[in-house]
């Protein structure tokens, strides 16, 4: 055996706490090494080429490289390997950055003896690596989109232009999402039904997309290149073919219901339109607050429709597919501003969350009137964000923003409303932000840095006192306003946990979605081909869920495009002499890739399916006999390595 | 019937009878009897939050040893001490965080005094109110006999029952619990967006000017969106609001006084007990006109 080792000094990252030449030296003693260098940059253009040669001139057969995470340069110095012909999986790296010169970056004896030794465990593992063999597997050119919000729609979009086929499947009876309900969008305040509407009308326009709405992602088994989905669909019980949007149906209808887009502050039928830009622009009956169809209590809209479109002998149907990869873009989540009683959101009558004020001012027609709102306006921030009471840490990122968007909006409206915001930091970091906050304050919108600590309602008038110091001039502010908009934040979607639990994904502290790598896999998550879009990985203003949809998408593109993909070879196995088929790794295994099957003999069998199976190991921890080990991390390599480590 | 020990506290032993009394009886009523503590001294008023001002938990440890001696002789029913005063309940509730959370310290204490038997620990406080929660409304409900529908009473928290929330026996931004009583005794309950704000406390001996301005606003926020009278459950708020009542009218002169009850003289006069232990004359502004104009 013929062993390389090599020592990165990582530019300084390593060698300016560990000692790499005792490292080398401790390296030179170890058996069947033949070799061992170290070098400024290993992941380099040159680095890369030293170790090439190397590999050749000095016959190495196996390698260690002490350096990063292999979370981090892993994929390269395999690479190197396959380029000199050699396996990729008798590569070891011992991560001596983020475990030695990071984290005891004041401890620089300790930390080379840690290098040291986790560099000798490297090498008693490589002795023992075997070669493995990646399989390939077939990929076809189907995909999966959760959620029609402007995330879904361009991933959707981007997809279905590149020639994909896209299965877009939205629980709304129309896409759009929260983006359709906005007045406008900051900082350029362009409205936003304007710029939103062309992209939803392309949906049903490009013919690689299967629009689903109305409908809900059921269940989803498989594996890369082989995701079986069931969707379910609800009937709308008006054919959106025959339905000419004359709305004939809609004032016979005697049932009245809070109109969801418009935030509850206008009243809709049962059998309603969501928008004027809904797509698909077609109406829909809501058979959760229809006086009944079964059996048949009122046909009133039936009757009014000359068209002959409704029809209600309709049930909801289950529709399978299978894709290739799945985009989930699932969004957000108002904050329920009644979590902060203090505010009185809900119990008096002139507060308003700041999605109701978008409605306000967005949708003259119907509801309530800007000119109603009074000349006095505060808004709030940080409701329901930056808020450890509520057990909400993170800054919604969008609502500085908004606040500005508005508070301009409602002073163009009324150059005379007395407008002020009350906040805690102002976040101005994105393009345009600040240019657009600085001429918002020139245009009389007061700021107050501060947190309101209660409203109290006038019970005559029914203004509001707020109460609120002051943090910059160190005073008490109590002071009446007309209209109070409370900036709630971002939370995840309620619909984000049944996607999560189908194909359980890991979620972040904050709830939201967790990606693969925050800084070089953004938009991927640990389940390969599962990608992320939107705001269901974090709080994101319009143009980052669009630029990230644009990204998952191309993410998809790269594992599709090639016809065929190479899955990882580290799983598990199970050694058939002396599996007793207890069972016990079936129900542990969190990927469901472990069956027990019967055997001809009577007797039953662990069988692992490579493909689902992720090697997290967790069978060959539960397996009382043994016979479940991970290729890569079997018990003898274990065993070696905690030798070298002792 | 249970037993339960009893802190009373210093202010129930003298202007706060008619809460003492009242309360007792109205405990009586639910089928709990409260056994005052021997031989109990101050709780300490007012919780010292210096981490290592550990002699001013002393007052309060040594009641808990009478709770616990009073358990290992078998006389009541409960670990637990009941108090009825808000301040107490507070000071004696911080103290027993303190001495949960913080076994070495608890050790300092014990070391300290040597003429007690140790505080082995464990014994946690209660307030009347929350004893009222544990039973249930519908279980008050049940033994009302005289109806206070008319009677449009405000509650008022104050600070003590709610702060710091490791203490509150309730919401600290939305507390419920007088109203859920008040409600199952049949009281037309106002809400006031002044209910847990400070009465101004201590700074009665000091600062009675601040103590003046804090219950006019107070009781004219309660009074404008109907009130006839504050309930409360602390001694020391009853004595701000109420008897700085005269003060108040000095300074603005149509002020017109209005009662405040302590929440056990209200379940008292549901519950149709004889009139004596309500001890209206103790009350700084007299209530009956009130009860009587609206036959009560």
């Amino acid at each position: 055996m013929r062993i390389g080792v090599y020592v990165c000094h990582c530019g300084g990252n390593i060698s300016e706490v560990v000692d790499i030449n005792k490292v080398v030296e401790a390296a030179k003693l170890e058996g069947d090494v033949v070799l061992v260098k170290d070098n400024s940059h290993l992941c380099s253009n040159d680095g890369q080429t030293l170790m090439l040669n190397d590999i050749k001139e000095y016959k190495l057969d196996k390698v260690v490289v002490s350096a990063c995470s292999p979370q981090f340069q892993g994929l390269t110095f395999m690479r190197v390997m396959e380029t000199a012909g050699l396996n990729p999986y008798v590569l070891e790296m011992a991560n001596i950055r983020e475990q030695c010169s990071w984290a005891h970056y004041n401890f620089p004896k300790e930390a080379t003896d840690k290098a040291i030794d986790l560099t000798k465990i490297a090498i008693s593992k490589v002795r023992l690596d075997t070669p493995l063999d990646s399989k390939k597997m077939p990929i076809g050119k189907r995909v999966l989109v959760v959620g029609a919000g402007i995330a879904g729609i361009q991933a959707s979009l981007d997809l279905g232009d590149a020639g994909f086929k896209v299965y877009l499947v939205e629980k709304e009876p129309s896409i759009g999402g929260h983006m359709a309900q906005l007045s406008k969008t900051f900082p350029t305040e362009d409205c936003s039904a304007c710029i939103l509407s062309p992209k939803m009308s392309d949906v049903p326009a490009n013919k690689n997309i299967e629009l689903m709405t109305y409908s809900q992602v059921e269940s989803i088994t498989g594996y890369l290149g082989n995701y079986e989905v069931t969707v379910n669909k609800r009937p709308t019980y008006v054919d959106p073919v025959k339905c000419t949007a004359c709305g004939d149906c809609v004032p016979v209808c005697p049932i009245d219901v809070p109109d969801e887009y418009n935030e509850g502050l206008s009243l809709r039928k049962a059998i309603y339109i969501t928008s004027d830009i809904a797509v698909p622009h077609s109406y829909v009956l809501d058979t959760d607050h229809c006086l009944g169809l079964f059996p048949l209590a009122c046909s009133k809209c039936r009757d009014a429709c000359e068209a002959d479109a409704i029809n209600y002998d309709l049930y909801p149907e289950k529709v399978k597919f299978t894709v290739d990869t799945i985009i989930i873009a699932t969004g957000f989540d108002i904050f329920d501003a009644k979590k902060k009683p203090m505010f009185g959101f809900g119990k008096f009558e002139n507060v308003y969350n700041a999605l109701e004020m978008e409605r306000i001012i967005g949708c003259e027609a119907e509801g309530k009137k800007l000119a109603e709102v009074g000349k006095k306006i505060a808004l709030i921030q940080c409701v329901g964000s930056r808020d450890e009471q509520i057990n909400r840490e993170y800054c919604s990122r969008v609502c500085c923003m908004y606040a500005t968007k508005l508070a301009q909006l409602m002073k163009r409206s009324d150059p005379k409303k007395d407008i002020s915001i009350f906040y805690t930091d102002m976040r101005t970091y994105g393009k345009g932000f600040e240019e657009y906050y600085k001429r918002a304050q020139k245009s009389g919108v007061k700021y107050i840095r501060g947190r309101v600590a209660e409203i109290e309602e006038n019970p005559d008038t029914k203004k509001l006192k707020l109460k609120v110091e002051d943090t910059l001039s160190r005073s008490f502010i109590e002071s009446e306003f007309d209209t109070v908009v409370l900036s709630v934040g971002l939370e995840p979607n309620k619909g984000t946990e049944t996607i999560r639990d189908i194909l359980r994904i890991s979620k972040s502290s904050d709830g939201f979605l967790q990606e693969a790598h925050p800084k070089f896999r953004p938009v991927d998550t640990l389940i390969e081909g599962v990608f992320l879009a939107g705001t269901v990985q974090g709080p994101k203003d319009i143009p980052d869920a669009v630029a990230q949809a644009s990204a998952a998408a191309a993410r998809a593109i790269r594992l599709m495009n090639q016809g065929e993909y190479e899955a990882e070879p580290i799983t598990a196995w199970v050694d058939e002499d002396i599996c007793a088929g207890c069972g016990i790794c079936v129900g542990i295994c969190p990927y469901d890739a472990i069956t027990s099957e019967e055997q001809s003999d009577g007797t039953r069998l662990a069988v692992v399916n490579e493909i689902l199976c992720k090697g997290c190991g967790s069978c060959s921890g539960a397996c009382p006999t043994g016979a479940s080990q991970q290729k890569w991390f079997d018990i003898t390599q274990l065993r070696a390595m905690l030798e070298a480590a002792l | 019937m249970k037993k339960i020990p009893y802190y009373p506290g210093c202010t129930l032993k003298t202007t706060g009878k008619n809460f003492e009394d009242s309360a007792i009886a109205t405990a009586k009523v639910l089928g709990l009897k409260l056994l005052e503590i021997d031989r109990w001294n101050c709780c300490g008023t007012v919780t010292s939050l210096t981490q290592d001002d550990l002699i001013h938990h002393i007052a309060s440890v040594r009641n808990f040893i009478r709770v616990q001696e009073m358990n290992e002789r078998g006389e009541v029913d409960d670990y637990r001490l009941l108090t009825l005063c808000s301040m107490c309940y507070n000071t004696l509730k911080s103290v027993s965080n303190v001495m949960q959370e913080r076994p070495d310290d608890l050790d300092k204490i014990n070391n300290f005094m040597d003429r007690e038997e140790d505080y082995k620990g464990g014994v946690t406080v209660v307030h009347l109110l929350e004893l009222i929660r544990e039973m249930g409304f519908d279980e008050i409900k049940s033994k009302v006999k005289k109806s206070l529908g008319k009677l449009k009473v405000s509650p008022y928290y104050g600070c003590t029952l709610l702060r710091p929330k490791e203490v509150a026996l309730d919401d600290p931004e939305v507390p419920t619990i007088m109203e859920d009583l008040l409600n199952a005794i049949g009281v037309d309950v106002i809400d006031s967006p002044k209910k847990s704000m400070c009465c101004g406390s201590y700074q009665t001996v000091r600062n009675p000017k601040t103590v003046v301005r804090l219950g006019y606003e107070i009781i004219e926020s309660a009074r404008k969106r109907g009130a006839e009278a504050l309930v409360t459950s602390c001694p020391l708020c009853a004595f701000n609001l109420d008897d700085r009542q005269k003060e108040i009218k000095l300074e603005h002169p149509d002020f017109e006084r209005m009662p405040v009850f302590y929440f056990t003289q209200l379940t008292a006069l549901a519950f149709g007990l004889k009139k004596d232990v309500n001890n209206f004359d103790l009350n700084f502004t007299d209530p009956r006109p009130l009860l009587k104009k609206k036959k009560i």
